[in-house]
């Protein structure tokens, strides 16, 4: 559906297209978006279009664990007060986000840039597997923590994973999976439920 | 008379992707109703009481409601979650094959309860097979003969003469055998076949499981069975089924670990 319309000025046009492109942005939206910032105050504005420029000449991946990061390494990596022989995998950045929101974890990441998904076609040569294997084998690492979603996608990423360092010898545990808080038993499912009668612990 | 609003179907999840925030459309296989979509809401958020009754290879009782463009599943209660596949990534990885070969083969919204007894034996059967290989081949074999695709094994396609004693081909254009001077007049390509392949090929489509889960087969000849069948799917389908690359990704990885230990 063409979303221009011959009435507004090109300009108009032009931003309405680039913000329906968004995810979660519908064409309504995005015209809302745009008539807002027309009326917006210029500093406004060029502050938005500051951000935006800056947020691809101002990031780079991490070159330790492929986290988003200011410079060559992510704020996780330089910190010297953290655990550099606890490695949490993940499956994108904003993973990280969450775990460091809940503040208990003190170890280092790796982000894997996505999950293996066989009927989608991602196997395991596509997300960054092989630069946690080069950075597992380069030594000073005694655990690496399995942290992928609890999807199907994420549990044979963490199975493909476990697989292969297996041989390097480093204790492999995996995130606990069990009742969410908050949530009621009689709406468990069976994967759920086994895992948290499993993985039951002393109280 | 109009249909209800709601309905129940058992079914198994085949297929998934990603929409909006936290929805996910699914594909579901059902015994009554074939292959159907429904939108599921809220999935992706970790408290959803949906979620774990609506992974994929779960095999469920759905109930859904009917929607102007699609519908939308409402209610969600696990009757096989299996387990043992889901924990083993070989097991698994061939369950997503398989799901994605119905999904593949299979119209929207047509019923056909053999395939779904299929699928849902063979799913069934992979945590208790000997040889998941053999059970991959009866399947694609068994799903091309209910999808109106079965391959012509006991006589030449083009002459209709029975197959000579050793070297016949395999032409996936034609649909099936052709006998060795059919293919010299070079109107199909065609793959060679080898006798005892042919034969395993035949056991494996007309046999029962029972029977061919216990009969001594050869992998070499198994093996032969498996690209023939390969590039027969890849014909029908014009393209290729993306979890056998991952199959095939996984097996060899394995053939390198077992070389290192």
């Amino acid at each position: 559906m063409d979303k221009t319309s011959p009435l507004a000025a090109d300009a108009v046009n032009r931003l309405i297209q680039e913000f329906s492109k968004l995810p979660g942005v519908g064409p309504k939206s995005a015209q809302r978006i745009t008539y807002y910032l027309l009326r917006a105050s210029t500093e406004q504005t060029q502050a938005l279009a500051d951000a935006l420029v800056s947020l691809r000449q101002k990031t780079q991946l991490c070159t330790c664990c492929y986290n988003i990061a200011d410079g060559d390494k992510c704020y996780i990596c330089r910190n010297p007060q953290r655990n550099s022989s606890q490695v949490l995998i993940v499956e994108q950045p904003q993973d990280i986000l969450a775990l460091e929101h809940m503040g208990i974890y003190k170890g280092h990441y790796h982000v894997l840039h996505g999950a293996i998904s066989p009927t989608e076609g991602v196997g395991g040569g596509d997300i960054r597997i092989k630069e946690l294997l080069d950075r597992l084998s380069a030594g000073g690492i005694s655990e690496v923590i399995i942290g992928t979603n609890p999807t199907l996608e994420g549990d044979t990423t963490a199975m493909y994973i476990k697989r292969l360092i297996t041989p390097l010898g480093l204790r492999v545990t995996r995130l606990a999976r069990g009742l969410p808080f908050g949530s009621e038993l009689e709406y468990a499912d069976d994967v759920t439920l086994s895992r948290a009668i499993e993985g039951r612990q002393e109280f | 008379m109009n249909s209800p609003r709601t309905y129940q179907t058992p079914a198994i999840v085949i297929k998934k992707t990603k929409l909006g925030e936290a929805d996910r459309i699914l594909t579901l296989y059902s015994p009554t109703l074939g292959k159907i979509q429904g939108v599921a809401k809220a999935v992706r958020k970790p408290k959803s009481k949906l979620s774990g009754h609506l992974e994929m290879l779960t095999y469920s009782q759905v109930t859904l409601v009917r929607g102007k463009n699609i519908d939308t599943i409402i209610g969600s209660q696990t009757l096989n979650a299996f387990l043992a596949v889901k924990n083993d990534l070989s097991l698994l990885s061939c369950a997503l094959y398989m799901a994605e070969i119905v999904s593949q083969f299979t119209p929207a919204e047509t019923e056909d309860s053999r395939i779904f007894e299929l699928l849902l034996h063979s799913i069934e059967q992979l945590s208790q097979a000997d040889d998941i290989n053999r059970l991959l081949r009866y399947f694609e074999l068994h799903l091309l003969h209910q999808a109106g695709y079965r391959p012509e094994l006991g006589k030449c396609v083009l002459c209709g003469k029975a197959p000579m004693t050793g070297i016949n081909s395999f032409a996936p254009s034609a649909g099936g055998i052709l006998c060795p001077s059919c293919q010299r007049l070079g109107r199909h390509y065609g793959y060679s076949i080898s006798w005892d392949g042919l034969g395993i090929m035949h056991f494996l489509q007309d046999g029962g499981w029972e029977s061919v889960n216990v009969t001594p087969i050869d992998t070499t000849v198994l093996n032969e069975v498996e690209r023939i069948l390969r590039s027969y799917i890849r014909h029908l389908l014009e393209k290729d089924i993306k979890s056998a690359a991952w199959l095939d990704s996984i097996r060899h990885d394995s053939a390198i670990l077992r070389l290192a230990d």
